[in-house]
């Protein structure tokens, strides 16, 4: 296996005052190129943490990240984020929000024009190229999480970094954006990392899952390969014999083995 | 049964009936129909959409101006009557008017020194307001960036801010007097230092307030910090500036009236104190009433440009 990223023996404590809180303990990953890996756990168990710091927006106590072979510890558009709430300038068109960052990381690589179409090319991508100059106040909930989807592919990210991007959606409208991410994923051939707590979620999108144990002192659990072939259909996979197995061994970990203890 | 009760759910008047006895639920039954047949009804006067929309446009404009014509012309009649008697320390409205028709109908006349129409002093002041609260403008927005973006700059410059922002604004006058040696720059300087400290507090805060993900989203871009601070810093933090800068204006406006009075020269501040010697009540009156109404104006501009600057930002 080719390690495309790396975490390398990541450690976080959180300092505040006197207390110190160990959130995540010796995290090791190693992750191909256009694998599509997902990382749940229950909530507070610091996977979003673990996802701040291959963002590089936290810094790791002791040990870093890995991304082909260079140490990455700033957060740069190599590996672009799309946030949990989409996070889109409400003061910016749906166009301008995506040009952002096109602006920044091909400012010298491509002209005006070339840029330009390349955000279009973006948001056609996501099927949102309709709302270009709509404000994100005026589009649906699902719509602005295509969006932040479309500005962060539009910064051609080494590593596309999900933090439970489909969380605050719907069911209907989170299953349509799911297939939209397979379909994307399939077609670009993009490296993928997931944050979820949604089981069906990950074993839908994912090649292989990483567990992760409660916190405190979070580490992973387990790692699940996912053996289905692409693509993937939603409803073929609910009475597929190996969709059902992956499910329920995500079960079982999270649910007997490592039950989310209710913290005071 | 069922859907009967149902039904009757939403009527704002019986919530328990539907809960009752059958003798109830019946009574909720025959509302029902009623409900329905409302909106019918409302379909139909729909037919001369103009007239009724200019009708309706008549009766907003009726009902926002006719309560405060209504008030003023009481307060106009109970002040005529109080004034109206021989003796009384100040004119009624009709003196007033009477003595200031020159004044009203003729705002330009310049009579060459102090002796010009109202147009002039308004000119004057607001020429000043203008230049010094530009200056507080820039100079408040620019430390509230700094204050709001560093804790150290914070916890250095905010007890200074808090105790100087609570110095009247005439207690500067004579320090500057002395500093400028000239009363024009110094009727400036007043009007910064008095309408600066709101424009930098509220401008600390909003930048304080940018949430979390706009700061990443400029982290993950890679924006440097001059991109930052326009993209997202002044936009994110814009309905705090605004609000700072209509606090500001308001509160410039107020010191720019009670230095002219003591600096003198041409200005409404110093009309006002002029007329007050000449002992020219009605035009004291005059000039209060524009004062009032300038200032009104200069804090719905405000407002008017930061609804327009913060559209996208006030609605997440």
């Amino acid at each position: 296996m080719t390690a495309y990223l790396k975490l390398d023996h990541i450690d976080k404590i959180f300092t505040r005052g006197a207390a110190t809180t160990e959130v995540l303990k010796d995290i090791n990953l190693t992750i191909e190129k256009g694998e599509y890996v997902s990382i749940i756990g229950h909530s507070g168990c610091g996977k979003s943490t673990l996802l701040n710091i291959i963002a590089g927006l936290t810094g790791a106590t002791t040990g870093g990240v890995l991304l082909e072979n260079r140490e990455v510890n700033a957060p740069g558009p190599d590996r672009a984020v799309v946030f949990q709430n989409h996070s889109l300038l409400p003061w910016l068109t749906v166009y301008e929000n995506v040009k952002l960052g096109v602006d920044k990381v091909f400012a010298r690589t491509k002209s005006k024009a070339e840029r330009d179409a390349w955000v279009m090319h973006n948001l056609n991508l996501v099927q949102m190229a309709h709302a270009r100059d709509k404000r994100p106040s005026e589009i649906s909930g699902g719509m602005k999480q295509r969006v932040g989807i479309a500005r962060a592919l539009a910064m051609e990210p080494k590593v596309l970094l999900l933090d439970e991007p489909f969380g605050a959606l719907d069911a209907l409208t989170r299953a349509h954006l799911q297939d939209s991410v397979m379909a994307l994923h399939q077609k670009l051939g993009n490296t993928i990392l997931m944050i979820t707590h949604d089981v069906d979620e990950a074993v839908l999108l994912s090649d292989r899952i990483v567990m992760m144990t409660n916190g405190p002192s979070a580490r992973i659990g387990e790692v699940l390969e996912v053996p289905l072939a692409r693509p993937r259909k939603r409803l073929e996979l609910a009475t597929n014999a190996t969709y059902l197995k992956c499910r329920q061994r995500v079960l079982e970990f999270l649910y007997e083995r490592h039950r989310f203890v209710e913290a005071a | 049964m069922e859907p009967a009760a149902a039904f009757g759910r939403p009527h704002p008047l019986k919530p328990e009936n539907a809960m009752n006895m059958p003798a109830t639920k019946i009574e909720v039954e025959t509302a029902a129909p009623a409900s329905v047949a409302a909106p019918v009804v409302a379909m139909t006067p729909r037919r001369p959409p103009r007239a009724e929309a200019y009708a309706r446009m008549a009766k907003e404009t009726a009902v926002r101006v006719i309560p405060p014509l209504v008030v003023i012309a009481l307060l106009a009649l109970v002040w005529e009557l109080v004034c109206r008697r021989a003796g009384s320390a100040l004119p009624p409205p009709s003196k007033v008017f009477k003595d200031t028709k020159e004044l009203i109908f003729d705002p330009f006349f310049d009579h060459g020194g102090i002796d010009k129409g109202l147009f002039w002093h308004l000119s004057a002041s607001l020429q000043r307001v203008a230049l010094g609260y530009s200056l507080s403008a820039i100079a408040g927005i620019a430390l509230g960036v700094l204050v709001g973006q560093s804790v150290w700059a914070m916890r250095g410059l905010d007890p200074l801010f808090q105790v100087l922002r609570t110095i009247p604004p005439l207690a500067w006058l004579p320090l500057s007097l002395a500093a400028f040696r000239d009363g024009q720059p110094s009727a400036i300087f007043v009007i910064f230092i008095t309408s600066i400290w709101p424009i930098i507090i509220n401008t600390a805060v909003g930048i304080r307030n940018i949430p979390q993900d706009y700061r990443n989203v400029a982290a993950v871009v890679q924006l440097n910090p001059l991109e930052f601070f326009a993209k997202i810093m002044i936009p994110a933090a814009a309905p705090y500036i605004f609000t700072g800068l209509r606090i500001g204006i308001g509160l410039s406006w107020l010191a720019i009236i009670a230095a002219e009075m003591l600096i003198g020269g041409v200005g409404i501040g110093f009309f006002i104190w002029d007329a007050w010697n000449s002992s020219h009540i009605s035009e004291i009156i005059l000039a209060l009433f524009y004062v009032g109404i300038v200032g009104f104006v200069l804090d719905r501009l405000i407002a008017g440009l930061g609804k327009v600057v913060t559209r996208g930002t006030a609605q997440n």
